[in-house]
């Protein structure tokens, strides 16, 4: 059983400058906090979310069955992140649809919905807006900064943008840029939702139509590459929907992957906006703290103060090893403080988000030497 | 790990060092180093149950298999790589023995000497040894390069490894006479070649 979790929301009315040169005149963040901040301010902890995912990362709401947050086995009382020890908060990214100010709300300026209007939003602007709310609640500096994958990019960038605010930081499952074939992947998402009839060039909303279409494909491509070769052999492998035989058809579902594929997407088209899957996934594109030091990410990592933990699974090939240990490489040639695992799980990149005990010990084991002064 | 080694370890690392401890096991040594001579630095280990052991302890974790040598790290970038009861774990022995000069200053390398007098008579007698130092059967047994102190020092020649001190360890003594026969465990320090 677990614990309720309610959220929150906070009205920021002083403008926010983004990386691309719009500003944002006022936004709203929508997030959630787990555990009591201690007398020291010593023991926050953010959570940084990645591409579908929201504030609620652990609880569940009042009377609603299966709505536990999507990090609920990593962090509450009593889990590897323990909110009997750390006030935990998670935040909705700006440009996302769970809350906080994203492309379905109302632009102040124009009084319409923002739509395709609402501005390219970047890993550091999300940053930036995180580093505000945590002003706000009063907390200066983080026993640390964690996240999965675009949220693991989060967590590196707030070492750099925060260098004293941060004490540690977890990334797990991440990059410190998106390759040639990542972005190449997020390229593909992009197009099923821009060439959609339904997504009238992002002012989907005013025609009372969603373009379902282009979200489905999109989500079925990222699902498959969030997955590994082995974990949908094992799971699906050639099995057939019904029967033993062949229907001989091109257009009906044929085999279990099929369907498994249309339900996901047809899940994720009910819920998730077109204009956040655009932004979210550019934000990732973007992403390349060493790009301003001519490539060299050790020159680019030089700033970290933080003493970090890395972890990566080794049939991830979306955010695959690799990528970790050029985090690794910099960070050790820059002298901090890091430990990396590298867990042998079959699960792909989704392993981040599940149950594997060497993984959960090993965060448990990092957060539980985490010193947070006196009165801890 | 056993304390005359732990000791021996300790005198030839100088006060301060940044170590890289290759095959670091549970981190007791570099938690040890760390707590009482000033080091810092990372272990590096390949089994799960270790990393998370160091992480438990304290001990910087980095999780690679070494028989793919050490691209992680720069030319020169610690002052000691240990590789203490390692080197007989690795397929590229010979390779690994020339990164850990290349990454390190210094090297303290150790492994289990073969040529130990009652490995010797083992092997008269016409069976692989099994021994406190070898407890394995031959057929079960992680140590996939048997080597001899003798072996070593040829090896070192060979590549042109400079051997700034070496000695043996038997029970709770240093051995510097014929520690070829007399010692459990080979004990070399080396530093890369003045060529």
């Amino acid at each position: 059983m677990t614990f309720l979790a309610t959220p929150q929301s906070l009205l920021f009315e002083q403008p926010l400058p983004l990386q691309g040169g719009a500003v944002l005149p006022q936004y709203q963040l929508t997030f959630e906090t787990y555990g009591e901040l201690n007398a020291l301010r010593s023991n926050a902890v953010l959570v940084c979310h990645a591409l579908n995912a929201s504030h609620h990362v652990a609880g569940s709401y009042l009377g609603q069955a299966k709505s536990e947050g999507w990090w609920d086995n990593m962090i509450g009382p009593g889990k590897p992140v323990d909110t009997n020890r750390y006030f935990v908060i998670g935040v909705n990214n700006l440009g996302s649809c769970f809350g906080s100010t994203g492309p379905m709300h109302l632009n102040p300026e124009t009084g319409r919905i923002y739509g395709a209007d609402f501005p390219v939003v970047t890993v550091e602007d999300w940053v930036t807006s995180q580093a505000r709310l945590l002003d706000h609640l009063g907390i200066a500096q983080l026993a640390a900064v964690m996240g999965g994958s675009l949220g693991g990019m989060q967590a590196l960038s707030w070492s750099l943008q925060y260098p004293d605010r941060v004490r540690h930081a977890v990334v797990i499952a991440s990059a410190p840029n998106l390759n040639a074939e990542n972005i190449a992947f997020n390229e593909v998402a992009r197009r099923a939702i821009t060439t959609d009839p339904d997504f009238h060039s992002g002012h989907f909303y005013a025609q009372g139509v969603v373009p379902k279409r282009g979200l489905r494909i999109a989500r079925m491509l990222g699902h498959i590459t969030y997955l590994s070769d082995d974990v949908m052999n094992t799971k699906f492998g050639r099995m057939l929907q019904s029967g033993n035989d062949f229907k001989y058809s091109t257009q009906d579902i044929e085999f279990q992957i099929e369907s498994y594929l249309r339900y996901q997407g047809d899940k994720f088209s009910e819920y998730f906006d077109a204009n956040t899957y655009l932004l979210i996934t550019r934000a990732l594109d973007y992403f390349d703290p060493a790009s301003a030091f001519k490539g060299q990410l050790t020159q680019a990592l030089a700033r970290a103060r933080a003493q970090f933990l890395l972890v990566s699974f080794t049939t991830d090939w979306r955010f695959a090893p690799a990528r970790s240990r050029e985090m690794v490489q910099a960070l050790v040639a820059n002298k901090r403080q890091v430990s990396y695992a590298e867990i042998d799980a079959p699960h792909g990149h989704d392993a981040f988000l599940l149950d594997d005990p060497r993984y959960l010990s090993l965060v448990r084991a990092y957060f539980d030497r985490i010193n947070l002064g006196a009165d801890a | 790990m056993n304390l005359v080694l732990r000791d021996a370890i300790q005198r030839m690392v100088p006060y301060g060092s940044r170590v890289l401890d290759l095959g670091c096991g549970e981190g007791a040594l570099l938690a040890f180093l760390q707590q009482h001579h000033g080091c810092s630095g990372y272990g590096v280990e390949i089994n799960d149950a270790n990393v998370l052991a160091c992480v438990e302890q304290g001990v910087n974790v980095i999780q690679l298999n070494l028989d793919q040598g050490l691209p992680m790290f720069g030319d020169q970038s610690f002052d000691v790589v240990l590789q203490i009861d390692t080197l007989q774990h690795l397929r590229n022995a010979q390779t690994m023995l020339q990164e850990t000069v290349r990454v390190g200053r210094m090297g303290i390398v150790t492994f289990p000497n073969f040529a130990h007098w009652p490995n010797r008579l083992s092997v008269l007698q016409g069976y692989m040894p099994v021994t406190r130092k070898l407890p394995y059967q031959w057929y079960d047994t992680p140590n996939i390069r048997v080597a001899t102190f003798a072996d070593f020092l040829a090896l070192a020649k060979k590549t042109q490894l400079n051997i700034k001190e070496a000695f043996g360890l038997q029970d709770d003594a240093v051995v510097r006479w014929w520690p070829n026969a007399r010692a459990a465990t080979a004990v070399f320090k080396l530093a890369a070649s003045t060529l």
